[in-house]
């Protein structure tokens, strides 16, 4: 009915659709397994299960709260109105320090606990992430 | 205070003459057939203009004048010399004059260079590349003038962020901007050629030597910044996918791939809708790029001040350019299909145009991980951030074929081949799947698409390395450029894979031991600089062969500002790094310690090295 060449173009075009479609759809379908959500700890504490996927908490490190051994450091992360207690084995930023923002990324033990697997750094003492901002501002 | 107003005057001195090129070049193109006189040197002045208006507040920054108001936001009079100049481009006033400098600089160099080509591409070519000048000096001028006065004039400036004071970090911002800035060069004269239709294969080997620099300086200032990422960050790692390291990837992506088809319009003048398009994609990629950064979307150490008005600029700017290269090229753009080119599917031009897909794909992966979590926020207010499991799991699975052809592609003939020597093609494939599971089996890494993606890194490594020795080979910056690229990814993946890593919180004298590893520390010292003071930790490492290795890795608290930054100490041999960083917890009297040895890690920066002289040698070779 149609001639060779309409139909090697019409199977050209139906090629590149297709994988079109399938490159859509394998990077949406990577991008929902691997986002990572921010949380401050007064939306962990409204959580009504707990997930088991890696998240971000942000907010300020509570006064007085490191208290560090020789694998760990633990402390609090508080957004003014509720705090999360964290603990993290891994290598520490410069900047990490009492009273300034914070954001770290890691799994969920329940409500009031957080495991780190890593403390993002930051570049500049005057610093605040966006997301610690806006945390914080809530208050 | 006499240099703040020769380089604000000089500024304003350059931005008449970019408008008075308009008139002239109006002038010019319609009744002449050589170049006006006048357009040159008016280019040249206005070069002039913009190196004095540089020099100006290089001059500030080192004679510390903070009557100047990036001086007194970014300088200090302790900082030494050397630090004190590139802090000159530290800085989002400095860096934008830096990019308007090269763009000048490379208009010149474009007129001046430019020979057998019409007078009015060149022309052309000077006006598009004007309105990209035009439109940064007044972004410059209206929104972040460098030459800004403060009165009364202040003692003393808030000094240089520390970790901006690096020696990698002073000359990465001059090589990354040539190639990232030098991209708008290509940009015009497509637009120029697409609108004049003189796209042809002597118009692609001019067009050729432009994107090389541009490629050389691009792929030189990206390994910069990642070795600095990598010794003063201090994770031990030197590519994060983070934002920053992708809208420079993204250029970089788009320019290989159109290094590759103006190959291809360079020998067959096929593909010329391609070579437009990546184009224009380059430069709107750069240019999205330091909107990105400069906005203040993306927070990094390049995200100077966030000032909502300036990324607003840059977006209008970058939506009119792209607006006007499309009209350009939906209007002039006639592809030449008349005299259609059939290819055979086994050619030197199919296996290129599959390869610009591949990269393409990486090229669409990377965008959607870096603008995906900018539109959420924006539509959603959802705070999410894509890692580099992402990435990983998107780019790995199809690096495979990707290397295939990289090896098997330049060995194509142009529109029909046949696969000559069929039999050591196949067995190096044989020999590099073998290898490749007997390194995996050995070190207890068996996972099979490991195997398979270093069976494919090491195919491309021996078929590039033989062809090295085989006959005198035609295409020898093509194969040093490929061979570099298996060696980056074949270290990439070692470096990966054998990476070991110790995190521990030691106090002066204690002892962390593993099966491996002994690390003692030692003792403390204390050292004063001019703008920092040090704590400098010793430790002794032992391995289980009874090696041992001294480091000392410090800890500076810079005075100005007040900073801590952690100084990485660094064992770099042949075939492995060792690095350890230290950090003290506030209050405490545990120092966190991080060790890594990191197989390869040299070989990372050489290969990136030897893929750029890839790009060097095919710039020097003898051509015309």
């Amino acid at each position: 009915m149609y001639g060779r060449k309409v139909k090697l173009r019409f199977l050209f075009i139906a090629i590149i659709l297709l994988t079109l479609i399938l490159t859509v759809f394998l990077i949406l379908k990577s991008l929902e397994e691997n986002v990572i959500y921010f949380q401050s700890p007064t939306e962990i504490k409204s959580l009504t299960e707990i997930d088991k996927s890696k998240i971000r908490v942000g907010g300020m490190v509570k006064k007085n709260s490191i208290s560090i051994n020789s694998n760990e450091v633990n402390f609090v992360i508080t957004d003014f109105k509720n705090e999360i207690n964290v603990s993290y084995s891994g290598a520490v930023p410069n900047l990490f320090a009492e009273g300034k923002g914070i954001v770290a990324e890691g799994f969920l033990e329940d409500r009031n606990f957080f495991s780190a697997t890593k403390i993002l750094a930051k570049h500049d003492e005057n610093y605040m992430p966006p997301e610690v901002k806006e945390a914080l501002g809530e208050k | 205070m006499i240099y703040n107003l020769v380089g604000y005057y000089s500024l304003l001195l350059g931005l008449i003459i970019g408008l008075s090129l308009f008139y002239f070049s109006y002038k010019n193109f319609n009744n002449s057939n050589i170049l006006d006189n006048k357009i040159l040197s008016f280019t040249f002045l206005q070069l002039f203009l913009v190196v004095i208006s540089f020099l100006c507040l290089i001059f500030s920054f080192i004679v510390s004048d903070f009557s100047n108001e990036t001086v007194f936001n970014n300088s200090h009079t302790t900082k030494p010399l050397f630090y004190k100049i590139s802090g000159t481009w530290g800085n989002h006033e400095g860096s934008l004059l830096l990019w308007l400098l090269v763009l000048t600089l490379f208009i010149f160099l474009f007129l001046l260079r430019t020979k057998n080509q019409p007078v009015k591409y060149k022309i052309l070519t000077l006006v598009f590349q004007q309105i990209i000048i035009v439109g940064f000096f007044l972004f410059l001028i209206l929104t972040s003038n460098p030459f800004n006065y403060i009165f009364p004039t202040p003692k003393e400036g808030l000094g240089l962020n520390p970790i901006l004071q690096d020696p990698a970090l002073a000359i990465h911002p001059p090589i990354l901007y040539l190639g990232y800035v030098g991209s708008s060069i290509i940009f015009s004269s497509v637009l120029a050629a697409t609108s004049l239709k003189i796209i042809s294969t002597s118009w692609a080997s001019h067009i050729k030597k432009w994107i090389l620099i541009s490629w050389i300086f691009l792929t030189l200032g990206i390994l910069l910044g990642s070795i600095w990422a990598y010794y003063e960050l201090g994770w031990g790692g030197f590519w994060f996918w983070d934002p920053v390291e992708n809208v420079s990837l993204m250029p970089w992506l788009a320019l290989t791939t159109l290094l590759h088809c103006i190959l291809v319009l360079e020998k067959k003048s096929i593909l010329t809708s391609w070579v437009i398009i990546l184009s224009i994609a380059t430069f709107s990629l750069s240019m999205c790029g330091t909107f990105l950064v400069r906005s203040g979307i993306l927070n990094s150490v390049h995200t100077f001040a966030n000032d909502p008005e300036r990324g607003l600029f840059i977006l209008v700017f970058l939506f009119i350019l792209i607006f006007l290269s499309i009209l350009i090229f939906f209007f002039f753009h006639k592809d030449n299909d008349k005299k259609y080119y059939n290819f055979f599917w086994l050619s030197k031009e199919t296996s290129i145009l599959i390869n610009n897909w591949f990269m393409m794909y990486f090229l669409s992966v990377v965008l959607i991980g870096t603008v995906y979590p900018i539109f959420l926020d924006v539509i959603s207010s959802q705070k999410i951030s894509v890692g580099p499991p992402f990435y990983h799991k998107l780019m790995i699975p199809f690096l495979i074929p990707f290397l295939l052809m990289m090896a098997i592609g330049p060995k194509l003939k142009w529109i029909k081949s046949q696969f000559e020597d069929k039999i050591y093609l196949i067995s190096f494939f044989i020999i590099s799947i073998l290898l490749a599971f007997l390194v995996l089996k050995n070190f207890n890494q068996n996972i099979l698409i490991n195997t398979i993606l270093i069976s494919s890194a090491l195919y491309l490594f021996f078929i590039t390395l033989r062809d090295f020795f085989v006959k005198k080979y035609k295409n020898i910056s093509q194969n040093i450029a490929h061979f570099g690229f298996s060696l980056l990814i074949l270290s990439i993946l070692f470096n990966n894979l054998f990476t070991s890593e110790i995190i521990t919180n030691l106090k002066v004298g204690e002892t962390f031991e593993n099966s491996k590893t002994k690390i003692f520390f030692e003792s403390v010292d204390q050292k004063k600089e001019k703008n920092y003071n040090a704590i400098i930790a010793n430790f002794s490492i032992s391995n289980s062969n009874g090696e041992e290795d001294k480091f000392s890795p410090e800890l500076r608290i810079y005075n100005q500002p007040v900073i801590a930054t952690s100084e990485a100490d660094i064992k770099t041999t042949l075939m492995s790094d060792k690095f350890i960083v230290i950090n003290l917890v506030q209050n405490q009297d545990f120092f966190n310690v991080r060790y890594q040895v990191k197989p390869f890690m040299l070989w990372i920066w050489l290969s990136v090295i030897l893929i750029s002289f890839g790009g060097i040698v095919s710039f020097t070779k003898k051509r015309l």
